[in-house]
């Protein structure tokens, strides 16, 4: 076979290698710099191209892509304006470890730095917003660089690899050849934790009185769900998760407490604050989930499990660290735990916690809420929905009230909390996942901000819900400026400025709706639900001047957490 | 603290660059950063002098170790080290000054490397102590420019036995 190798141009190795790579779909937009892949991909047949309508919208279905199944999303888009546009989604998969490979055209090798027409240095520009970046300046080194691309975004801890492809490497030609192998002496992964470490994990473990699991979004990543549940169940441990970790343990099981940290459960966050050891599984002691740093889980031994060196004592100094992939480690832990002590009393008094501030909403006053919409969709689609929401309100009581149940069922953008994520999130999740519905939760704000991707939504049919919960305001900041800034609302009001969404929703084809009647909710929702024909929409006219409780307002501790509005005003 | 870290990476486009945006991005601070090639084309050293407690040192050579292109990182700190810097500097002379700079260069073991009738150069190597010291001293006479390589340093060869000593 070695010697009757041909020569390949470019733009053929790089379609060989993503077959190579098993992809499935690419999100894109063409341009000049790329001309020559699409006049190959007019031909490709064992991939799907799907046409966005910004590169903005490329990069976040990637990320839905990437979460919801597991494997890496792959983009394609020009240079220079097709370049800048992917930055805010590249960052975006790097603060939430997300799997996505970008490919940019750029400009011909022999212009670079010409400011040659179209040109944007953007190897440079994402350099600090890269797990790596790659400029292939040889035709010979694409193969391999391709091959690279795809492992160091989907192993140890995942994040997005951009790719630049000059235009006279995709028009010239050589041997092609796929490694089989990747071989980089300064990148290589730690699967497995010390066992000597593992073994005192365990030890602690057993002899602790008031235990407490904080689970992140590593757990989900690493697909050890099933590791946590069997350690969990094992050991009777209480399960706390943070925004990116839910779905992981499923929120309906007595043990889970729900979500920590700043919109965080109060029982879940008494449990941090009282517990005497706790055990951190693929989390990053954010300083959303912290707070303040001296008083968060102030009595407790620390472990913490993580695949990232550099997330050990980075925020909060731990006393046992375990570096390894957490699924392998979990399942270590579960096979050296004999015994544990009884846990009762801890039990007893989370109880006591749940009892003294529960999760609740005003049900009664017939007024539409953001918090019984989402209880409703919980309740229809049974916690199995693969829920993308966006950044804000919505956000924040979704991971309160819907109870997810599986894992990859969360989609949100929680490290750079970017507006604009869910509507193309969505996009790509529904192009990785047929068997659950794929519901996107927005705020009438961040909805505005990748709108246009409402038309790939329905030019691919995809069966997405797409909800906005229309407080007619920016709400989050709203709640922001009532709390904290002296109740100046500045710049957040919508009443007036807001586009009629039913009728959007139209105008790009979507069967929609608009209510703000509680009654019409569940009818709503069904019929959404039961709709597979393409992308459905619904406007929720929820209260707008509603908060999200409990807060505990950034950099305080526990104790100052606000559990409700303490001089409900009139609303409008 | 000061500390000496000595970092292999792979000699390729943009390394060096990506340590440096590494550093700025984390609010890390250099006082020397060098780099060049070693006895392997395909590596090179940068020896990078940096500041910080330990949480900040611990947290600089893990951010190292995880960028992609880094072979290795080592925290020369504690390690008996050889330490190494060149400096040029371009001194104002007189005639009543000439021979009490000449004297001086010569207590540093510098070398004159160029001269005109007002100034002169002086290449001194050390380690940067060594060179702190010298250009003290060279001060008063006037400094007209300067020019400081960086700090290298390599770890000494482990003391196998006393007779291989020395
Ligand atoms: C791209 C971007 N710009 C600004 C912000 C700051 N921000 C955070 S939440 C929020 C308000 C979101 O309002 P809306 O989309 O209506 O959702 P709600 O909070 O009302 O649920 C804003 C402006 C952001 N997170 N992302």
């Amino acid at each position: 076979m070695t010697s009757d190798k041909k020569n390949m141009s470019g733009a053929d190795i790089f379609f060989e290698c993503l077959k190579m790579e098993g992809v499935e779909y690419i999100f894109g937009y063409p341009g000049g710099a790329v001309l020559k892949l699409y006049e190959k991909l007019h031909d490709v047949d064992f991939l799907n191209h799907i046409l966005v309508r910004h590169e903005q919208g490329a990069t976040h279905m990637a990320e839905g892509y990437a979460k919801a199944t597991g494997k890496p999303g792959v983009v394609l888009v020009t240079s220079g304006p097709g370049a800048t546009n992917t930055v805010t989604g590249i960052a975006d998969a790097y603060m939430d470890s997300v799997p996505i490979v970008v490919f940019t055209g750029q400009v011909p090798t022999h212009l670079i730095g010409n400011d040659a027409f179209q040109e944007a240095d953007i190897v440079g520009i994402t350099r600090p917003i890269t797990k790596h970046n790659f400029l292939v300046r040889d035709v010979k080194e694409l193969a391999s660089t391709i091959r690279k691309a795809f492992y160091i975004a989907s192993s140890g801890r995942p994040g997005p690899v951009l790719v630049d492809l000059p235009k006279d490497v995709i028009n010239s030609e050589c041997e092609f050849e796929y490694p089989n192998e990747v071989e980089m002496r300064g990148y290589k992964p730690k699967l497995y934790g010390h066992i000597n470490q593992i073994k005192k994990a365990a030890t602690m473990i057993q002899n602790a009185k008031r235990p407490l699991f904080y689970v992140g979004g590593g757990v989900i990543m690493s697909g050890g769900h099933r590791e946590l549940h069997l350690l969990a169940k094992e050991t009777g441990v209480p399960v706390t998760m943070t925004l990116q970790g839910l779905g992981a343990f499923p929120m309906t099981d007595k043990q889970s407490l729900g979500m920590l940290g700043m919109h965080g459960t109060y029982w879940a966050n008494q449990a941090v604050n009282n517990c005497d050891l706790l055990v951190s599984l693929g989390a990053r002691f954010d300083d959303r989930v912290t707070g303040k740093i001296e008083s968060f889980a102030n009595k407790a031994y620390k472990i913490h499990v993580d695949i990232d060196p550099t997330c050990i004592d980075k925020n909060v100094l731990v006393d046992l660290p375990i570096v390894g992939d957490v699924k392998h480690v979990m399942a270590e832990l579960a096979s050296e735990i004999n015994q544990m002590n009884d846990l009762t009393d801890w039990w007893n008094k989370i109880e006591d916690w749940k009892n003294e501030c529960p999760l609740t909403f005003e049900s009664n006053d017939g007024r539409l809420r953001s918090e019984h919409i989402i209880t409703k969709l919980s309740e229809l689609t049974n916690g199995n929905a693969v829920v993308v929401t966006d950044v804000g309100q919505h956000q924040m009581w979704t991971a309160q009230y819907y109870k997810y149940t599986h894992p990859r069922s969360n989609l949100t953008s929680g490290g750079l909390g970017t507006m604009g994520f869910s509507v193309p999130a969505a996009i790509g999740a529904s192009f990785g996942v047929k068997d659950r519905p794929v519901v996107s939760l927005n705020g009438d704000g961040g909805f505005q901000m990748n709108i246009q991707e409402l038309i790939t939504a329905a030019y691919y049919k995809l069966p997405i819900k797409f909800i906005i919960l229309n407080n007619s305001f920016l709400g989050m900041v709203r709640q922001w400026q009532e709390l904290f800034h002296a109740e100046k609302f500045s710049f957040t009001d919508l009443s007036h400025s807001n586009p009629d969404f039913k009728k959007v929703g139209e105008a790009f084809g979507l069967k929609s709706f608009s209510t703000d009647n509680p009654k019409d909710v569940e009818s709503i929702l069904k019929e959404m639900l039961e709709y597979n024909e393409g992308p459905t929409l619904a406007e929720f006219k929820v209260v707008k001047e509603d908060m999200v409780f409990p807060i505990i307002p950034s950099g305080a501790s526990i104790n100052e957490m606000i559990t409700k509005r303490l001089d409900p005003k009139e609303m409008m | 603290m000061k500390h000496i870290i000595s970092v292999l990476v792979e000699n390729q486009f943009g390394t060096f660059n990506r340590v440096v945006t590494m550093f700025s991005g984390k609010g890390f601070n250099v006082s020397s950063l060098s780099i060049g090639e070693t006895e392997n084309p395909e590596v090179s050293r940068m020896t990078i002098v940096t500041s910080g407690d330990d949480k900040i040192i611990e947290q600089v050579v893990k951010q190292l170790n995880r960028l992609i292109d880094t072979i290795k990182v080592v925290d020369l700190t504690e390690a008996h080290t050889v330490q190494r810097e060149l400096a040029l500097v371009t001194v104002n002379y007189q005639k009543s000054t000439r021979a009490e700079i000449i004297d001086v260069c010569e207590i540093f073991r510098g070398k004159i490397v160029d001269i005109n009738n007002k100034s002169m150069m002086i290449e001194i190597t050390g380690p940067p102590e060594k060179i702190d010291a010298a250009v003290n001293v060279l001060e008063p006479f006037g400094i007209k420019e300067m020019a400081r390589s960086g700090n290298v340093a390599l770890k000494r060869g482990e003391q196998l036995s006393k007779e291989n000593s020395e």
